[in-house]
């Protein structure tokens, strides 16, 4: 669905992991609607997409939490989504957990009004942004799912060269996935963690003092590991740092 | 049966190969290699898209109409003269083979590469009956020299450096000596073989695709290797799924355009072989018998499941786990089975069973680069999802074998209270409460969490949850 | 034994549920029009394959040279071809690899196939411009091993019968309506990259793959 005209209301989905470790990161998104002058609005009633146990075949729970958050999105303003991966989870997989179900046109429907923020901010706002921050050098960590379930690619970084003091490199094996992979960190530690140390590797050869990206799975899988590795980088949402950027946090 | 399940583990098996640096260095070298050549072969993304949606729409009608398609292939096949066998099992097969063999008298057997024959492991099952199998395929020949099996389905010894392959030729080729010169090496193994070739009495191949519109077999390769194994000795056998047809020869190009492309980034193999009768009268070589043996081995089973049967589309390129971040750094024998990869990851579980491969749905992240590359658009991705939810619950679907093999009690009953709690939004809210003002407090040796601790710093619940900010901030009014 | 598996098998795929039989797409082979023989040179001199053109009154002379450089002693051709007719006069009296004729049954000319001659020189049913491919439908008087047993592959191609794709070809010539004991596409010399990715040729097909293009023919 091509939204061509800027709505003047949109839903906010936070997202758990934003709930509970990066909340800062979910204010900034709403905030940074908020100045586009849209009316941004937190149903209390949300709590997770479900992609967790989805993806480990346990798809009645799933469901039965999908249509939580269904109920708690009534109406059909568009959602916004700081996260690549849960975006994809409502968009992509709300359907298909529902095919051959009494809910699956509800599920359909709800899907259509699904949007990453970063690509909601560019492809419908289109969003001007001015940098106030001081120089800095970042490189960009695209998720998995933000990238081939989404297909959001170049939106975010297009958000980062619009910010004059910022300087965008590029990291090497930059479509490789970060290890994090929701339970598989957990279930395949090993593999997780040599995924994790090879990504760690790569976004310093870099040399930017930090990565931005729009999922926050991904974040913590990284920067727990350059903390534990005592990396002079840091990592941060991309909401949080444009927020910052453009009006001094 | 949790029990059972475990000992086959693929995170038991993974630390091997992870902590092996040659091996990792291997690996990353070789797939980043067959990435960017592959990547420059489909630089145009209409075209690809355009390509790959026909070479979709050609495997989806095969595997749609597939009991008709192998009648027609059979039909065809022995008006053309090839006799056409079918095994249930690959026991049935190597007795297929045997007899075939045994008929003729044959002492000993030149292979061209096909990964049936792996399934099979006729190679073993000839030497138990005191019939020679040697490898032709270089690859093939370098990993029958070292006593393993291949680790990657195009390349078979993509695993090995030169330096490994320098010792075993230095040990094998009498009057070689230690030579790291890959022209020295390969034309060793060239004049080795030969004799090998001139002197066998029967030559076995695996088949890319047969058509059955003809009663064609078309083999791709570039050594020629299949070709001499199929045109120089008196008897040729060829192994192939049921699953391996192009219904017509239309089909064949835009196949043919996949295939190459997506495994080793060329534009086509050396050899292109159609193969649709023994020799004729007049002519003057070629195999004066053709076999084709039909091998189904859980194929038939499979195909049941309207989902499930996708996986019956591939068509072995290999450019799924060229991409696969967890195939780069594990290679193939991790994998255990005859397929690695992502579509080991789908097809094994299904063939073998989810009792004895249950765990390998469960080596990925969803990550999807395979989807992404995947020529004849296999949902490998949905179906590695769809095998975790059947290894956990008792399976309806009578295409899936071993499910529920996997079940634990323990998860079941975490899921259903996660369930409990995030559909519940004042539960989900007090809970979460709670977690943001004590979480911090639970050490991060704790179960689940070592695994993450072990190379990464805990996670730190935030003071105040969205929830809370958010309702503070007044975003929770209408 | 086999029987009973073949019920078995078939009785199960024809159990299972119908799904729709999709539709193939609309996809079109690419088209090379003048460029047709540029390709084809571009293609095949990129897997080291060797290109020359020439006419069909010079062709046997610019061969006897070429194998004559490469130091070949014997090259293996059809005798009951036209071009085999045509080599055996032009190089009649002259300083030339000696012809070795394919007229026998292979099981008894084994040893000089695998170890007698130097060369094979085969004509070619057609060529594809768009991969480089030669397109050799071996016959009673030119059989399959000659463009495979000896180390370097002469072909000799007629420039009118290039075609821009397989696809195209297949079309033509009606392939559907009769295939050939075997069809071959023949894309370069022989080589595999088994060693570390490594680039080597000549592994058990030909070495070297020569084609002469005629192009007044």
């Amino acid at each position: 669905m091509s939204v061509k005209s800027k709505p003047s209301r949109v839903y906010y989905f936070g997202t758990c992991v934003i709930d509970l470790f990066y909340p800062g990161a979910g204010l900034a998104g709403m905030e940074l609607l908020r100045l586009q002058g849209l009316s941004v609005v937190f149903p209390p009633e949300q709590s997770c997409c479900g992609q967790p146990a989805r993806n480990s075949g346990y798809f009645d729970e799933a469901r039965a939490v999908a249509l939580r958050q269904m109920d708690a999105f009534p109406g059909d303003d568009p959602i916004v989504v700081p996260s690549g991966s849960c975006a994809g989870m409502m968009k992509t997989h709300y359907p298909q957990l529902f095919e051959g179900r009494p809910e699956h046109d509800r599920a359909v429907a709800f899907s259509k009004r699904v949007h990453e923020l970063t690509a909601f901010l560019v492809n419908v706002l289109n969003i001007r942004l001015e940098d106030k921050g001081e120089p800095v050098k970042v490189t960009w960590h695209g998720s998995c799912h933000s990238m081939r379930e989404m297909g959001v690619v170049d939106e975010p970084k297009s958000l980062l060269r619009q910010l004059s003091n910022v300087t965008l490199v590029e990291n090497p094996r930059e479509k490789e996935c970060c290890g994090f992979g929701g339970t598989f960190a957990v279930r395949q530690p090993e593999i997780s963690a040599a995924m994790v140390k090879d990504k760690v590797e790569a976004l310093e050869s870099t040399q930017a003092a930090k990565v931005v990206s729009g999922d926050c799975g991904c974040l913590m899988n990284i920067t727990g590991a350059m903390k534990k590795q005592g990396s002079p980088m840091s990592g941060q949402h991309i909401a949080e740092f444009l927020l910052e950027r453009t009006h001094h946090g | 049966m949790a029990d059972a399940a475990s000992k086959n583990d693929f995170s038991v098996r993974a630390p091997k190969a992870l902590n092996d640096p040659t091996l990792r260095a291997n690996f990353r070298r070789a797939m980043d290699g067959l990435m960017v050549k592959r990547a420059a072969q489909f630089e145009d993304k209409e075209a690809w898209n355009i390509l790959r949606a026909r070479g979709a729409a050609a495997k989806a009608r095969v595997v749609a109409q597939l009991p008709e398609l192998l009648e027609q292939l059979e039909a065809k096949c022995t008006a053309n003269g090839i006799q056409v066998h079918w095994a249930e099992t690959t026991a049935e097969a190597n007795d297929i083979v045997l007899s075939i063999l045994q008929k003729h008298g044959a002492k000993s057997v030149i292979k061209g590469k096909s990964m049936v024959s792996e399934e099979m492991e006729l190679n073993h099952h000839l030497e138990a009956h005191g019939i020679r199998a040697v490898e032709s395929d270089l690859g093939e020949y370098i990993i029958q020299l070292a006593g393993e099996a291949p680790s990657h389905i195009v390349m078979p010894c993509i695993h090995k450096n030169k330096a490994e392959i320098a010792q075993l030729f230095e040990e094998n080729i009498d009057g070689l000596g230690y030579t790291e010169d890959v022209d020295a090496l390969t034309a060793a193994a060239r004049k080795e073989l030969r004799g090998a070739f001139a002197a066998a009495d029967a030559g076995i191949s695996g088949v890319n695709f047969a058509v059955a519109e003809t009663g064609s077999l078309v083999l791709v390769e570039n050594e020629g290797n299949g070709r001499l194994s199929t045109t120089l000795p008196p008897l040729h056998i060829a192994l192939m799924g049921i699953e391996k047809l192009a219904e017509t020869l239309e089909d064949i190009p835009p196949l043919l355009s996949l295939l190459p492309r997506s495994a080793t980034g060329q534009h086509i193999t050396t050899y292109v072989n159609m193969i649709t009768h023994p020799r004729r009268d007049g002519e003057l070589d070629g195999p004066k018998e053709v076999h084709l043996v039909l091998l189904d081995s859980g194929r038939s089973r499979v195909h049941a499941d309207e989902e499930l049967r996708d996986t019956l589309r591939c068509i072995r390129c290999g450019a799924c786990m060229n991409h696969c971040p967890v195939y780069s750094r594990v290679g193939g024998h991790t994998y255990k089975f005859v397929y690695p990869g992502p579509i080991g990851k789908i097809l094994t579980p299904q063939l073998e069973g989810l009792d004895c491969a249950g765990d390998q749905p469960h080596a990925s992240t969803l990550c999807n680069a395979c989807v992404e590359v995947c020529p004849v658009k296999i949902p490998i991705a949905d179906i590695l999802v769809r095998l975790r939810a059947e290894a956990a619950h008792p399976s309806h679907s009578p295409a899936v074998k071993g499910g529920g093999s996997r079940r634990s009690f323990h998860e079941s009953l975490a899921w259903k209270g996660w369930e409990w709690v995030y559909a519940k939004p004042w539960l989900y809210r007090l809970v979460t409460f709670l977690a943001s003002r004590f979480g911090n407090l639970v050490p991060d040796t704790v179960g689940p969490m070592k695994g993450w601790t072990s190379c990464r710093a805990k996670p730190t619940f935030a003071p105040k949850t969205l929830h809370e900010l958010a309702r503070e901030k007044g975003y929770c009014d209408e | 034994m086999s029987d009973a598996a073949r019920s078995n098998i078939l009785a199960r795929l024809k159990a299972a549920p119908r799904t729709t039989v999709p539709e193939r797409p609309d996809w079109t082979p690419p088209s090379f029009g003048e460029g047709k023989l540029e390709q084809f040179r571009r293609m095949l001199e990129s897997v080291h394959g060797e290109v020359h053109e020439t006419t069909a009154a010079e062709w046997p002379e610019r061969l006897r040279n070429l194998l004559s450089n490469k130091g070949v002693n014997a090259v293996l051709y059809g005798p009951a071809t036209d071009h085999g007719a045509a080599l055996i006069k032009a190089w009649d009296g002259q300083q030339a690899p000696s012809l070795v004729p394919y007229n026998r049954q292979v099981e008894e000319l084994k040893q000089t196939l695998v170890h007698g001659v130097q060369a094979g020189l085969t004509s070619c049913r057609a060529a594809i411009a768009e991969t480089g491919s030669l397109v050799l439908w071996p016959t009673a008087a030119e059989p399959r091993l000659m463009s495979l047993l000896p180390p370097i592959h002469v072909a000799l191609l007629a420039k009118s019968s290039l075609a821009d794709s397989l696809a195209q070809l297949i079309a033509e010539q009606g392939w559907v309506d009769e295939m050939p004991t075997n069809a071959l596409l023949i894309s370069g010399p022989s080589k595999t990259a088994d060693i570390e990715q490594t680039l080597a040729y000549g592994v058990h097909g030909p070495k070297e793959l020569i084609v002469l293009v005629l192009t007044d023919a």
